[in-house]
């Protein structure tokens, strides 16, 4: 009896598991090693790279104070604008897109394909790509910035609502059908009260990333205070770069702070 | 009940709303939709903006098509990609093994209070910067290139990964832990093997999401010179080839979805 059990070598994962993982580790590594071969770097940058670096940070510092009044502190503002109205925006569209998602309130199967298509391609088109497209619409400034922020979110926040109203209990819901309510009430009473949490937690971090994606916007010409980067770093003045890098730090910080402490309250 | 509500009657005496109205709440959503409208109004949005831009934007969307397939161009296009895909890689694998030993450091419950203080305040600093302006300063440091935009991608995979690690080891079961300690084992023991195993599935989720993650922002780093895929769209773009503009639009899309189907599957194995 003891032999047999000790015979018997236990293992934690299966034979597939285990092949499984070990092919993962494999392509990971074959990638890698891909990668560095062929990947170019110039030699004859990287020899002065620590003078260019030291001398990167001696131009940095002090900071340029006076043009935090000149420029920054407008631009600021209009970060904060453009990330606040883009979450909106994007709240405004996810919303029906999340429902039309979602597979327990909307029973069509191509509707639900076709909005998940439309969720996952928002979403895979990066900010600075949508900013490129609205830039070419509209004309630089924040309107273009505010839409490509916003666009750019759909995705993300109709997924998580649509993923949140998917795991609603089915329950309360079934209560409410049985006594007749119309599908607007079985909505906002059955529905809204069950994802209402997750609802606020998502608008709240994606607000919170907006803001940290708005500070690139200006690159492009999307508006707010990434122009004030683009400027300063086009004229090689590094002490307004350092400025501005040093605003956004502390925007970006206080946003944290400021999430944390609503979800808390909130959830 | 609902009867009386539904005909305008009051709810009987004595009895209260089953869902009485918030109205610190609905003061907040009314405070909100005034904001939106002031905000609106500074950042110049208007109708009429709307409606000037939307034959520009038909324009635009026009010149788009076709895509441009020339043979030269698609050859470019398939070197930027490349160059695109190895910085996500290399960014990836020199990021993850860095946030190793910054997430150990970081953790409240291993580590003494300025260390993991320290390492906390690291990691909030390499996060608030999105990778593009990182790059900017790394092309400043090293020149332009592939080379900017790894670094700069490194530094933001620290951010992400120092942190989720470090919370994932503040999660984990200390009993685990105890037992190994109670062998005798040294730190580095007790790390392989009463910590790792417990963090290591919800590790390797997270590192293949940053693989995702860098792939996308590999495509963007070239807009400041930090090489990849970004320098090809953004000369297309700023010499109006809208055209091949699309193409490569199409291109990074593309290997965005390939990208996100990978790490799901990634994640699956390592569930």
């Amino acid at each position: 009896m003891s032999g047999a059990i000790g015979q018997h070598r236990w293992q934690r994962f299966s034979v597939q598991q285990r092949l499984a993982r070990f092919t993962a580790y494999l392509s990971a590594v074959a990638a890698v090693v891909w990668a560095a071969r062929s990947v170019e770097i110039i030699p004859e940058f990287l020899a002065d790279a620590p003078a260019q670096t030291a001398d990167l940070f001696r131009r940095m510092w002090p900071f340029d104070w006076s043009y935090y009044g000149r420029e920054v502190h407008a631009a600021l503002i209009e970060t904060i604008h453009i990330a606040t109205l883009g979450t909106l925006l994007a709240i405004a569209f996810a919303v029906p897109i999340a429902l039309l998602a979602a597979r327990n309130i909307t029973p069509s199967k191509t509707l639900n394909l076709i909005a998940t298509f439309v969720l996952v391609a928002t979403r895979s088109i990066n900010t600075l790509l949508w900013a490129l497209l609205f830039v070419a619409i509209f004309g630089p400034g924040a309107l273009a910035g505010m839409l490509a922020i916003g666009f750019h979110s759909i995705g993300f926040v109709g997924k998580l609502l649509a993923e949140a109203l998917e795991e609603t209990p089915r329950a309360p819901i079934d209560a409410l059908r049985a006594t007749g309510a119309p599908p607007a009430s079985i909505l906002s009473k059955g529905y809204w009260p069950a994802v209402e949490p997750s609802f606020w937690g998502i608008a709240l971090l994606r607000w919170d990333i907006n803001i940290r994606e708005s500070a690139v916007l200006g690159l492009v010409g999307g508006g707010g205070i990434g122009m004030a980067l683009d400027t300063a770093q086009n004229n090689l003045y590094w002490d307004q770069v350092g400025l501005v890098l040093a605003v956004i730090f502390a925007v970006v910080i206080v946003t944290e702070i400021i999430t944390s402490t609503i979800r808390e309250r909130l959830i | 009940m609902t009867e009386r509500r539904a005909i305008g009657l009051p709810p009987p005496a004595g009895r209260t709303l089953a869902l009485p109205v918030n109205w610190p709440r609905r003061l907040a959503y009314i405070g909100l939709a005034f904001y939106a409208i002031y905000a609106a109004s500074t950042l110049d949005v208007s109708l009429a903006r709307i409606a000037r831009g939307l034959p520009q934007g038909a324009h635009f969307l026009a010149r788009m098509w076709p895509p441009n397939t020339e043979a030269i161009k698609l050859d470019l296009m398939r070197q930027g990609l490349m160059e695109s895909i190895e910085i996500a890689v290399l960014s990836t694998f020199f990021g993850i093994l860095l946030s190793l030993p910054l997430g150990l450091l970081a953790a409240r419950n291993l580590m003494p209070p300025w260390v993991s203080w320290t390492a906390r305040t690291l990691t909030a600093l390499f996060r608030s910067f999105n990778s593009v302006i990182v790059a900017i300063l790394f092309v400043k440091a090293i020149g332009f290139g592939a080379l900017a935009g790894i670094l700069a991608l490194i530094v933001g995979t620290m951010g992400f990964i120092s942190k989720l690690f470090a919370e994932a080891i503040e999660e984990v079961d200390l009993k685990q832990v105890e037992a190994v300690r109670a062998t005798g084992a040294s730190f580095a023991n007790v790390l392989i093997m009463g910590i790792l195993p417990q963090v290591m599935a919800r590790f390797a989720g997270f590192s293949a999401y940053q693989l995702d993650s860098n792939l996308r922002n590999s495509t963007m780093v070239g807009i400041v010179g930090g090489g990849g895929i970004g320098a090809a769209l953004f000369t297309a773009y700023q010499r109006f080839d809208y055209d091949y503009v699309f193409t490569i639009l199409l291109a990074i899309i593309a290997i965005v979805m390939v990208s996100e189907l990978v790490s799901v599957q990634i994640r699956k194995i390592f569930q």
